[in-house]
């Protein structure tokens, strides 16, 4: 129990730094929304430790953490609605067991660039379908980076269950 | 069985960028299509003629130069006009949000507007 809440609190704090970099280093391609996806890959790694709803509830605190400490609500929103429906489809793929990490990551970065941008085009106007195919492209690229990182990471991480 | 899940992630990745360049061609083909000309003289706006009726007008250009601006099957061409060079009449068709038939010598420009998207971003 111990251990598992120090894991706990270690993967929290990672995702917060993670998404702090992120904010800090942002990709120079013009297009607003292109991020590497450090801190979902927080949570693809957590989802293959621990349960799907520890990867939940660690997705929603870091992304609490970090609206509250360096966002806004609106951006929070933002990534709450990209970080859910990327954990729920990382989830299913997993369970359909066709998919390595890589695979897994990268239905989750393209999820989570979906997710966006249907809030997007909820919250401003239909007219942002015209950035989903560049985001599709890009979050299948960031997609497939973070889950050949998760991919390495793992069996050096099974240690810590 | 290794196999079998690379398998998943190759299909995975191809279905997704085949959706991107599915859906990035459909928007190129059927939304970015233009909806009016617009045309100015010496910069100020002259008149807007919609690209969906076919029509010829000629367009008085200054010092009593002028173009003759004909629209047809959604397309909009310069036919002729009263200047040395002809680029504009050289010119293709245009169709598509922003593109654009300048006449120098009569200040005549020629402009493709009411592509949807394309401005009204944030």
């Amino acid at each position: 129990m111990k251990r598992k809440t120090a894991l706990y609190g270690l993967l929290v704090a990672l995702a917060f730094i993670f998404s702090y970099i992120e904010v800090l280093v942002p990709i120079p391609v013009g297009i607003p929304g292109v991020k590497l996806g450090l801190a979902n890959g927080v949570t693809l790694v957590t989802l293959y430790l621990l349960r799907p709803v520890d990867a939940a509830a660690i997705a929603c605190l870091r992304i609490l953490l970090a609206g509250f400490t360096f966002g806004s609500p609106v951006s929070m929103l933002y990534s709450l609605c990209g970080g859910l429906l990327s954990l729920l489809v990382m989830w299913l793929c997993r369970r359909s067991h066709r998919f390595s990490v890589v695979g897994v990551s990268v239905a989750g970065g393209v999820a989570h660039n979906v997710g966006q941008l249907l809030l997007a085009a909820a919250l401003l106007s239909a007219s942002v379908v015209w950035y989903a195919p560049v985001l599709l492209l890009t979050g299948t690229l960031t997609g497939a980076l973070i889950g050949l990182l998760c991919r390495s990471l793992l069996p050096r991480l099974e240690k810590m269950r | 069985m290794k196999a079998s899940r690379k398998n998943g992630d190759v299909w995975l990745i191809a279905g997704v960028v085949a959706v991107a360049l599915l859906l990035f061609a459909v928007l190129w083909l059927l939304a970015e299509r233009g909806t009016a000309v617009a045309v100015t003289v010496d910069g100020k706006p002259y008149a807007t003629y919609p690209l969906s009726q076919n029509t010829e007008v000629k367009i008085a250009g200054v010092d009593g130069g002028s173009c003759t601006l004909v629209i047809a099957d959604g397309q909009a061409t310069v036919v002729a006009a009263t200047c040395p060079d002809g680029i504009c009449v050289r010119h293709r068709a245009v169709s598509r949000g922003g593109e654009t038939i300048v006449c120098l010598p009569n200040r005549v420009v020629v402009t493709v507007v009411g592509a949807p998207a394309v401005d009204g971003e944030v």
